[in-house]
């Protein structure tokens, strides 16, 4: 352990929020994902100038740093690796500032997504990106990784909503990138740092946009006897012109195990349910959960349930996005994949993707995004039967070629992380990944901020072959 | 042409300039002097309805990608001046004036193909409208006057034409109006004036206008191209003279020229244009 690195931490933090002890390292040596790595010490900033702090005494002792949000990343992209210091911004959470006028407010990055909701509800305003882990994951770690969401196929995802970011730079100075003008000059460094996965620095404010709450939503349920129609129905309901604010699918194994564990009227005997979900003005709101209704009957549904009220709303959603609680009754472990494939080729895909869980004996479900074409195969096993691990890895990387040949791409909401990254030749050049390891370069040029992420060693040309040790799936 | 031939024509070496329909040539300061003119690939290259995108040289008009997608009730969110090719609008970057109710325009750029300094054909983003597969190349490019790479072809991404879409007018508050009304598709002001793009379901429409008081009008007032200023939305409450600013968005269009101000951390923009065109080859003269 390097006792001067954790006391000059502690000068510069505080003694309580500067952790080396091995319980606690170990907490921070992962994420959501099956990846561990690492760490040296674990720190958690209150303030920008703390964060600064932090970066500036890592690089002092020759340490890379590694920011971190609640860990509730999917793909390592929080693993650390290289024996570095970790930067949690879980206590930075403050909502600073909202100007209902403006629509936006400014954030620490330790805000829970769910909490910025709710601390703007009063002004009949929300945040519009809602991933499924919204109760825990922090708006940092939304800016890190681009999240999605259900609502984000009307809305776009977190870079649509995100007006500027104050970055910590791996130097440990300052930047506000974009602007809360309409057209900040120069060229689109907000846009370049979200999604960077916490290559670039750390974001230490963040400027969000606020949406209005649609004075009207309608929610559906259909229920098919087979996930071709469930499928089909999906485009078909794009093809007429209907963008719902939410299009997501559940298949059969999913929408038994989320209906034992919620009791929300979920058909038990369904081959696949789509949740539907239209919202905006009450007569285009009504017209398209119609026509949504029509369509799905007209392609096979056995039902469509419309929710009631508020509360039955909430149950259908509750359903929905406690589907990974729900899975934990059939086996300890899962490993939730993430991939994006043209809609209409996703009858064609689903089944490669069941038929990949056949041949490697796996328990796989699907509950996903199904309006983007955004997969969610989510394998379920328990960690302690032998070979196993070596079975589920396999079949995911299947699961990835599958999706990129039928035109898709390695990730839509999730990332890169370390479990994509030696992918990334897949869907780029050699020369395509050079211009993604130039712009990582501009903001971190000597390669210390959440080192060996999202681009493969090599990617800069002539870059050395880094091997990110300490790193293991 | 196709893009192997684009490329090709823009080299390894020497100063070149990008041209589009010159609708907004102005914009960034002047090329410098003996920049060899390209022109990017026409056409569009693929069109699938149900994905709702389309791709296409970057060298076509906005107007054509909008007739094509229009056929099927859809339309791409770009300033469609007449002439304006895709590749000339990405690459300024400035939103048109529905803005408001479609984003901005780095928005609607799925995936890029664009030539590079060096001379190399460059994939940028994917073919999805969700992706989070590596950097975000596409966002750094649009708003970029063509000074980190030339764009080749273009996959953009396509929204559903509303079933009414309608111009209204007359003398009000924008400020209330932005407040009472739910995501208008535009409302510009120039002081005395008001006008609001209602779309949607024909029955919401109706019902909007009347909240509004304002009275139906063949369309947009005239607005002028001269200069444009980008303010925080509440600020265009300070605003007098002659302009029609964008409310709720933060665009004022003058008729008159404005100096674009510095961003903040200049050396950063300076280091991506560094990284990306280091002997300076690309749109020489232009300032994003």
């Amino acid at each position: 352990m390097d006792t001067r690195l954790a006391a000059d931490l502690r000068g510069a933090l505080a003694p309580d929020r500067v952790r080396v002890n091995a319980l606690e390292l170990d907490l921070y040596a992962r994420d959501a994902s099956v990846i561990s790595g690492r760490a040296e010490v674990v720190c958690f900033p209150l303030t920008t100038e703390e964060v600064q702090a932090a970066v500036r005494i890592a690089r002092a002792h020759g340490r890379p740093f590694v920011p971190r949000g609640s860990g509730t990343g999917l793909a390592g992209g929080a693993v650390p690796v290289g024996d570095p210091v970790v930067i949690v911004t879980t206590k930075m959470t403050r909502v600073l500032s909202f100007d209902e006028d403006d629509r936006m407010a400014w954030v620490e990055p330790g805000v829970l997504n769910l909490d910025l909701s709710r601390a703007v509800a009063h002004l009949g305003l929300h945040y519009a990106p809602d991933p499924s882990s919204q109760q825990s994951c922090s708006v940092g770690g939304n800016v890190a990784t681009n999240s999605g969401g259900p609502h984000c196929l009307l809305y776009g995802v977190t870079s649509a909503h995100v007006l500027a970011v104050e970055v910590c730079l791996p130097d440990g100075s300052l930047a506000q990138l974009g602007g809360l003008d309409a057209e900040p000059p120069g060229y689109d460094l907000r846009g370049a740092f979200v999604g960077s996965e916490g290559t670039m620095g750390i974001a230490t404010r963040i400027a969000v946009r606020l949406t209005p709450d649609p004075p009207s939503v309608r929610t559906l349920l259909l229920d098919f006897t087979s996930v071709e129609d469930a499928a089909a129905t999906v485009s078909a309901i794009i093809a007429a012109g209907y963008v719902p604010a939410a299009l997501e699918m559940m298949d059969a194994e999913i929408t038994r195990a989320v209906e034992d564990f919620v009791h929300a009227g979920f058909p038990r005997d369904a081959a696949a349910v789509l949740l539907v979900e239209v919202d905006g003005l009450p007569a285009g709101t009504a017209a398209a959960a119609q026509a949504v209704g029509e369509i799905g009957t007209a392609h096979g549904a056995r039902t469509v349930r419309v929710a009631a009220d508020e509360a039955e709303r909430a149950l259908l959603w509750k359903g929905r996005k406690s589907a990974f609680g729900a899975i934990a009754r059939i086996a300890p472990n899962y490993y939730l994949h993430d991939a994006v494939v043209p809609r209409t080729r996703l009858v064609e895909v689903m089944g490669a993707v069941y038929e990949i869980a056949r041949r490697y004996e796996l328990v796989m479900m699907n509950v996903f995004h199904a309006g983007d074409g955004n997969l969610h195969p989510l394998i379920v096993f328990d960690r302690r039967t032998p070979g196993v691990m070596e079975r589920v890895m396999a079949a995911g990387e299947d699961i990835i070629t599958a999706c990129i040949e039928a035109g898709g791409v390695l990730s839509g909401e999730h990332g890169i992380g370390l479990e994509k990254r030696d992918y990334m030749p897949l869907l780029f050049s050699a020369a395509d990944l050079d211009a993604q390891a130039r712009l990582r370069d501009v903001f971190d040029p000597d390669g210390v901020s959440n080192p060996t992420k999202v681009l493969p060693a090599g990617s800069r040309c002539g870059d050395l072959q880094r091997v990110p040790d300490g790193a293991w799936i | 042409m196709d893009l192997t031939a684009f490329a090709e024509t823009v080299g390894t070496e020497g100063p070149v300039t990008a041209v589009g329909g010159r609708t907004q040539w102005h914009v960034g300061g002047p090329v410098a002097a003996g920049a060899r003119e390209v022109r990017a690939p026409e056409g569009i290259v693929e069109y699938e309805p149900a994905e709702m995108t389309v791709r296409c040289g970057a060298g076509t008009t906005v107007l054509e990608v909008d007739e094509a997608v229009g056929a099927h009730g859809q339309l791409v969110a770009l300033p469609d001046a007449v002439g304006a090719t895709v590749g000339g609008v990405l690459a300024v970057g400035q939103s048109g004036i529905r803005r408001l109710g479609y984003g901005p325009v780095r928005d609607v750029l799925l995936e890029a193909r664009y030539v590079s300094a060096e001379g190399s054909l460059i994939k940028a983003g994917g073919a999805t409208v969700k992706n989070v597969s590596g950097f975000d190349l596409c966002r750094l490019l649009v708003g970029s006057l063509g000074t980190i790479g030339l764009l080749g072809e273009v996959l953009l991404r396509c929204r559903p034409r509303p079933a009414r879409s309608q111009w209204y007018a007359g003398e009000a508050d924008p400020f209330a109006i932005h407040r009472a009304l739910h995501r208008p598709t535009s409302i510009l002001w120039d002081g005395t004036t008001t006008w609001v793009l209602l779309e949607g379901h024909p029955t919401d429409v109706d019902d909007q206008a009347r909240r509004t008081g304002l009275t139906p009008v063949e369309g947009p007032p005239a607005v002028p191209t001269e200069g444009r200023r980008s303010l925080r939305p509440t600020e265009l409450r300070r605003l007098t003279g002659e302009f029609v600013a964008q409310i709720g968005v933060g665009v004022v269009h003058l008729p008159f020229p404005v100096e674009r101000p510095e961003p903040a951390r200049p050396d950063l923009h300076r280091r991506i244009k560094a990284a990306f065109d280091p002997t300076g080859r690309l749109n020489p003269g232009r300032r994003p």
